[in-house]
């Protein structure tokens, strides 16, 4: 009985051969090249043979082999298998050495993976486990704020290593070049908030209130929130993937073992910049906002334009400006702390660089939304 | 203060290290003289570059100390500690160079930090540690613009910045071609003989073992401890034990077997 087959890859021929030649003996010949060569249907008429016929012996000859690859052992490694269950005596003839080799050793692995083995925990030891890391990470965290309270008192006694040129670099990526999409994203949320409230107004004919709306919905938290928002997918993303790469570079070891501290010469250019940077695109947000709104008012619910900006220059309170500064400052030093302190303490591997970024992002984001409703009650507790 | 002899720069007793529960190294005692390249060999995972931490503070030890000439380095103050690291220099495994800097800035950098220095001053000690690891005209380079050799150089350069007594080298050899590798253990040769810096290599590159190293330690990571010390040399001609042998010979386990 004869097996014949095209080779997929290169389109020669080979083929096996496998015939019973005494009468409990199965001679298996291997000719032509065996590259890529995968057919469950004949392993398994070949091994339904070796079963059925309760043979005593499998011949496995080679000498028209010309070239194989690892697919071919894998063949061969499964009928070795087979016979050395059922006690079928393999007699090679002919194999090459290098064939010899790769099956001897497939027939000596292990095929069972060893399991690393677990620790068990308990779930109350996981429960004090993570409660442990959790105030841990608080204390880590204060500690770090408290860490760099003390960085700007070194810098305002001159005692810290700041590099102004690190200053202005870092300046420019969180300040300028952070304009435009600020002020693309504000127009657009300034849009969209005379859209939607002009909807409600319209049901009892105030479409003028629109201005309104907007002015004092972006002057005071809207125009922060979406800078805050922004800069942090923007710098904070970048403070930490970058401070993080110093830590996998083991540029933070050098810093630390050359007596430079960390805090002074990254954490504080970074936590200034944006602490600068951040009223300022608050101020720009809050303008192309109220364009935005504008925009919608006037060619959309044809509203004159003087009587839009009338109501809007109404609405435009001082106080509730400089909450929005205020918002823009407190957050400012919430994403360069988040990036910060999550870059630093990243591990040494370019997954944990991403791990730090996402980690960055998410708390700046999460920790801006807490405090500003703190900062909303305390507010409005005081009467502002 | 603990009462050394003269010639002894560098000391360890009874140091234990790991993170947390984890030891990696016990009871490791060892002293490193003046001027000797100074090699810690052992295979991976055994605590070579862990050891490097614990030498220079950034990590602290589970037990014992670290004597720097004389005095406790692990138990000073930050303030001394860090007086104490300006007679240090390190080159590290990647030459964590500053990437935002260029090399002269990057050399300038503990200059301008622990001296007061003037402008023209350091500018010239720049361009002279350039010129000692061969990097004459490249002040101006950023570290992405040379190539990993050359990085390592410039590493090299900014450890010897301040003149220090004792140099640390993680894996010098690590990730350059057997050119490379050979001009810097070179250079870490004749920058000992020259300055009579003491250098402290971390590696398990065996050419750069046999070609620079005076004396030697070995870390082994099954029993966690040094299990031998000396010249590396005198212990390839006489191995204490079979794991040294094999690690000096590549693992030509023959030997031990015939002996």
């Amino acid at each position: 009985m004869f097996y014949f087959m095209k080779n997929q890859v290169n389109n020669k021929k080979f083929f096996i051969e496998y015939k019973t030649q005494k009468e409990r003996d199965v001679l298996l010949t291997l000719t032509g090249d065996f590259i890529h060569f995968e057919d469950a249907v004949f392993k398994n008429n070949l091994l339904n043979i070796l079963l059925n016929n309760n043979l005593k012996s499998l011949i496995i000859q080679a000498d028209k082999l010309t070239s194989w690859d690892t697919t071919l052992t894998s063949f061969l490694y499964r009928i070795i298998k087979f016979c050395q269950s059922k006690n079928i005596i393999i007699k090679y003839e002919n194999i090459p050495d290098e064939l010899t080799k790769l099956l001897q050793l497939a027939l000596t692995v292990d095929r069972k993976p060893v399991q690393p083995t677990e620790n068990k925990v308990s779930f109350l030891e996981d429960i004090g486990e993570k409660s442990i890391f959790i105030f841990q990470t608080i204390k880590k965290g204060m500690s770090f704020i408290q860490e760099t309270l003390f960085s700007f008192g070194r810098l305002f006694k001159k005692k810290a290593v700041v590099r102004f040129v690190d200053f202005i670099s870092v300046m420019n990526e969180c300040g300028p070049k952070a304009l435009l999409i600020v002020s693309l994203i504000s127009f657009m949320v300034g849009l969209i908030l005379a859209f939607v409230g002009s909807i409600q107004l319209k049901l009892f004919g105030a479409e003028i209130y629109v201005a309104s709306l907007v002015t004092i919905g972006m002057i005071r938290i809207m125009g922060a929130i979406m800078a805050g928002i922004i800069m942090s997918g923007r710098t904070g993303a970048s403070y930490a993937a970058s401070i993080g790469t110093m830590q996998v570079n083991e540029e933070l070891d050098a810093l630390k073992t050359m007596g430079i501290s960390v805090i002074d010469f990254l954490v504080l250019p970074r936590i200034l910049s944006l602490i600068i940077t951040m009223p300022i695109l608050v101020m720009l947000a809050d303008f192309m906002g109220i364009l935005g709104g504008a925009f919608v008012g006037i060619a959309l619910l044809n509203i004159p334009s003087s009587e839009y900006f009338k109501y809007a220059i109404d609405a435009f309170g001082l106080t509730n400006f400089l909450v929005g500064i205020f918002h823009g400052f407190i957050f400012g030093f919430i994403i360069a702390i988040c990036g910060c302190y999550y870059g630093i303490n990243s591990g040494k591997n370019a997954d944990s660089v991403g791990l730090a970024t996402t980690k960055a992002v998410v708390s700046s984001i999460v920790w801006m939304i807490v405090l500003t409703g703190l900062i909303t009650w305390a507010f409005s507790v005081m009467g502002i | 203060m603990k009462i050394t002899t003269q010639n002894e720069k560098l000391s360890v007793h009874n140091l234990t290290m790991g993170y947390g529960n984890f030891i990696l190294q016990k009871n490791m005692n060892f002293s490193v003289n003046k001027g000797d390249v100074f090699i810690v060999m052992g295979g991976s995972g055994c605590g070579k570059s862990s050891l490097l931490k614990v030498l220079t503070g950034l990590i602290p030890p589970l037990k014992g100390n670290v004597y720097i000439d004389g005095i406790n380095f692990t138990k000073a103050d930050e303030i001394t500690q860090k007086e104490m690291m300006k007679k240090v220099g390190i080159l590290y495994q990647s030459g964590a160079l500053f990437s935002s800097m260029t090399l002269a800035e990057n050399i300038a950098l503990p200059l301008t930090q622990y001296t007061s220095y003037s402008k023209e001053t350091i500018k010239d000690i720049v361009s002279l540690k350039l010129a000692l690891v061969g990097l004459t005209g490249f002040e101006n380079f950023y570290p992405s613009e040379i190539s990993g050799g050359m990085k390592k150089r410039a590493g090299l350069a900014r450890a010897l910045a301040l003149d220090p007594h004792i140099v640390y080298f993680d894996e010098p050899s690590a990730g350059l071609d057997p050119v490379s590798s050979k001009l810097l253990d070179d250079l870490i040769l004749n920058i000992n003989q020259s300055l009579g810096t003491t250098m402290i290599v971390v590696t398990h590159e065996l050419s750069s073992i046999f070609a620079i190293g005076n004396n030697s330690i070995f870390l082994d990571a099954e029993t966690k401890q040094i299990i031998a010390q000396g010249n590396p040399k005198e212990l390839l001609k006489n191995p204490p034990n079979e794991t040294v042998y094999n690690f000096l010979t590549r693992g030509k386990t023959e030997h031990v077997q015939k002996t």
